[in-house]
């Protein structure tokens, strides 16, 4: 069996997806914020999987961006989410619904 | 050997991956995201990326989580299993069901062309140099573009994490 | 096959060194404090009436740790409570695969590189496995459920994150003046001449890296003054609720970090196995003498000298360790966000002019 750029494709496409069924179905902020890493990480994959299957070094730099906004995202994102926590005392997105009406 | 590894990685990262979003506890949450990145840094250095590999290795799992880790502690850990699951839980499980099928059939249905690189080798693809000169020529703007976000990103972080007086 | 062998010899010898290395630094660091206190220090070991200076301590400590009892807090979780040692002691063994600690080994046309894993990124490799020790802190003050615990887990987390910038940061001018990510080569670039007589060591180039290094790889092994996870007399620190073998990897774990900075400093910045002026064929000094060694001398004497750098460096190492009183917490992360990073940013600059210039 040789491994080709369509299992790497098939890997990258179930973990997003399992990403995916994670930030709909919990409500922990953190839990969900853990998704969102887990699809970034999905998409990377599939990224320097094409960038082997292209011989082209393209999409490995854009790994290297997607992981340079990731740390800047991560940075801020946790930063709400503690002062989120402060003001309400609960990271439960739900009950997080003031601007809904 | 190759097709063993591949196998091995991809079910720890599916097992590992599902954990994340199965688990109760947040803080088991986010150590199975750390086994998750590892097996995709693993992957990578399959993948003939092993620089990639080693910064995702060192910023992913060894920086953004151990903040992901600090934060759990910072706060009050018990409220931190409340309200575990949405109303749309088997909303959620379908749509997310419904992409992998679709990816699926369009990775069946579009034939990718055999020249691969997975057949072939590219010498020196993944190297540091490589990668370096790519970065440091076609792609500069967008490096100092990223020096500006990660930029943002501290100065926001430290305004919004400041106590109010 | 024969390859196969020759690493399974090289990973087997690397890690029994290392074994033993950071078993005999227990021991130097009881006596070391000793004699810096005017104690007599650890001389109460002995078989069959033999004391041999308190050189069998390592093996009574190692006795006394695996006879106590483990116990496991109640309430915390039990997994994690057993990773969490595994996960503090297994990156600081590992980050020694890359690390030369000789050139090639010829015997007849056999060719063996005195290195196990000589890899493109070796420098990323040990910086990406240091990080990993965090968790090994962070985890263990989680899964203890114990308030002095969690007090040092988090000071951990905050501690090694911060310092892991500087560690990284102070090592880019190396990159840049030795234009490469591969410790070999590294240390191979270390053995031209400056100006004809000076060794091209680490140290004489990056004579401000070196400084920023060395204080923010002691604090990524947590010791003092950087002991602020530990803290024996505030907090009792991230492994209160340790005991018996586990508690012992922990402990050995810091021994291990030690001889691990020792080789990291003493391959980046003071030549690796090199002695100045030794070449593959013997010494050429500058002033014009010259001496043939054979091979096997050669190999021998870097090995030596290997080892004789590390020592050094441990020794400085626990000589800091029993100077120093404890940085407060604040103190310490003003020292590292203040202090340090400006300093590690300026010296990137400067090295990147100078380079610069040279080119032109």
């Amino acid at each position: 069996m040789i491994i080709s750029l369509n299992h790497y494709l098939v890997l990258a496409a179930l973990l997003f997806s399992i990403g995916v069924a994670g930030v709909l179905t919990r409500r922990n902020a953190i839990i969900i914020f853990a998704s969102i890493e887990l699809m970034m990480n999905a998409v990377n994959l599939a990224f320097v999987a094409f960038a082997r299957h292209w011989g082209d070094v393209g999409g490995q730099i854009f790994v290297f961006f997607i992981i340079a906004v990731a740390a800047a995202e991560v940075a801020v994102g946790l930063a709400i989410i503690v002062v989120l926590f402060r003001h309400r005392e609960t990271v439960n997105i739900d009950k997080v619904n003031l601007l809904k009406w | 050997m190759e097709a063993f590894f591949f196998l091995l990685l991809a079910v720890v990262s599916i097992f590992s991956g599902l954990m994340v979003i199965l688990q109760k506890s947040p803080v088991a949450s986010v150590l199975f995201l750390v086994l998750t990145l590892v097996c995709v840094a693993a992957l990578f250095v399959m993948l003939s990326a092993p620089f990639i590999a080693a910064i995702q290795v060192i910023i992913y799992a060894g920086a953004i989580m151990v903040l992901f880790l600090f934060v759990l502690m910072l706060l009050n850990l018990q409220r931190f299993t409340e309200g575990a699951w949405s109303r749309f839980q088997i909303t959620g499980v379908v749509v997310a069901a419904v992409l992998a099928v679709v990816t699926a059939l369009l990775l069946r249905a579009v034939p990718l062309p055999a020249d691969s690189g997975f057949l072939r080798e590219t010498p020196g693809l993944g190297s540091v140099e490589a990668v370096g000169l790519s970065l440091f020529t076609e792609y500069l703007l967008p490096f100092e573009i990223a020096s500006f976000l990660l930029l943002a990103g501290i100065i926001g972080a430290v305004i919004l994490s400041r106590r109010r007086p | 096959m024969l390859e196969t062998i020759i690493i399974l010899v090289k990973v087997w010898a690397v890690l029994l060194t290392l074994v033993s290395l950071a078993a005999i630094m227990t021991w130097v660091e009881r006596k070391e404090s000793a004699i810096m206190q005017d104690r007599l220090g650890a001389n109460r070991a002995d078989i069959l009436g033999f004391r041999v200076i308190g050189l069998f301590q390592p093996m009574a400590d190692g006795l006394k740790m695996f006879f106590k009892e483990d116990f496991v807090p109640p309430q915390g979780n039990k997994i994690l409570h057993t990773l969490a040692p595994v996960l503090a002691f297994f990156p600081a063994m590992v980050t020694f695969a890359v690390i030369p600690f000789g050139n090639v080994l010829n015997i007849g046309d056999l060719a063996i590189k005195l290195q196990i894993a000589d890899l493109n990124i070796g420098l990323l490799f040990i910086l990406a496995f240091g990080g990993f020790t965090s968790y090994g802190v962070v985890l263990a003050g989680w899964s203890s459920n114990s308030k002095y615990a969690m007090l040092g887990g988090l000071r951990g987390a905050a501690q090694l994150i911060s310092y892991e910038v500087v560690l990284g940061l102070s090592l880019v001018g190396l990159v840049m003046v030795y234009g490469t990510l591969q410790l070999d080569r590294m240390v191979l670039a270390q053995n031209e001449l400056l100006f004809g007589f000076l060794p091209a060591w680490g140290i004489f180039l990056q004579p401000l890296a070196f400084l920023l290094f060395f204080p923010a790889a002691i604090a990524e092994s947590k010791r003092i003054p950087f002991d602020l996870p530990e803290a024996e007399s505030e907090i009792v620190g991230y492994y209160t609720e340790y005991s018996g073998l586990r508690f012992g990897l922990f402990y050995f774990a810091e021994f291990v970090e030690i001889i691990v900075i020792s080789a990291l400093v003493s391959t980046l910045f003071f030549g690796g196995y090199h002695i100045p002026w030794l070449y593959e064929e013997g010494f050429a000094f500058p002033w014009g003498w010259t001496w043939e060694l054979p091979h096997l001398v050669v190999v021998i004497l870097r090995l030596a000298a290997f080892f004789v750098k590390i020592a050094f460096f441990a020794w400085l190492q626990v000589l800091i360790r029993w100077t120093l009183p404890r940085f407060r917490f604040d103190q310490m992360m003003r020292l590292c966000w203040k202090g340090l990073l400006p300093l590690v940013v300026l010296n990137i600059l400067v090295t990147g002019l100078i380079l610069l210039l040279a080119q032109n």
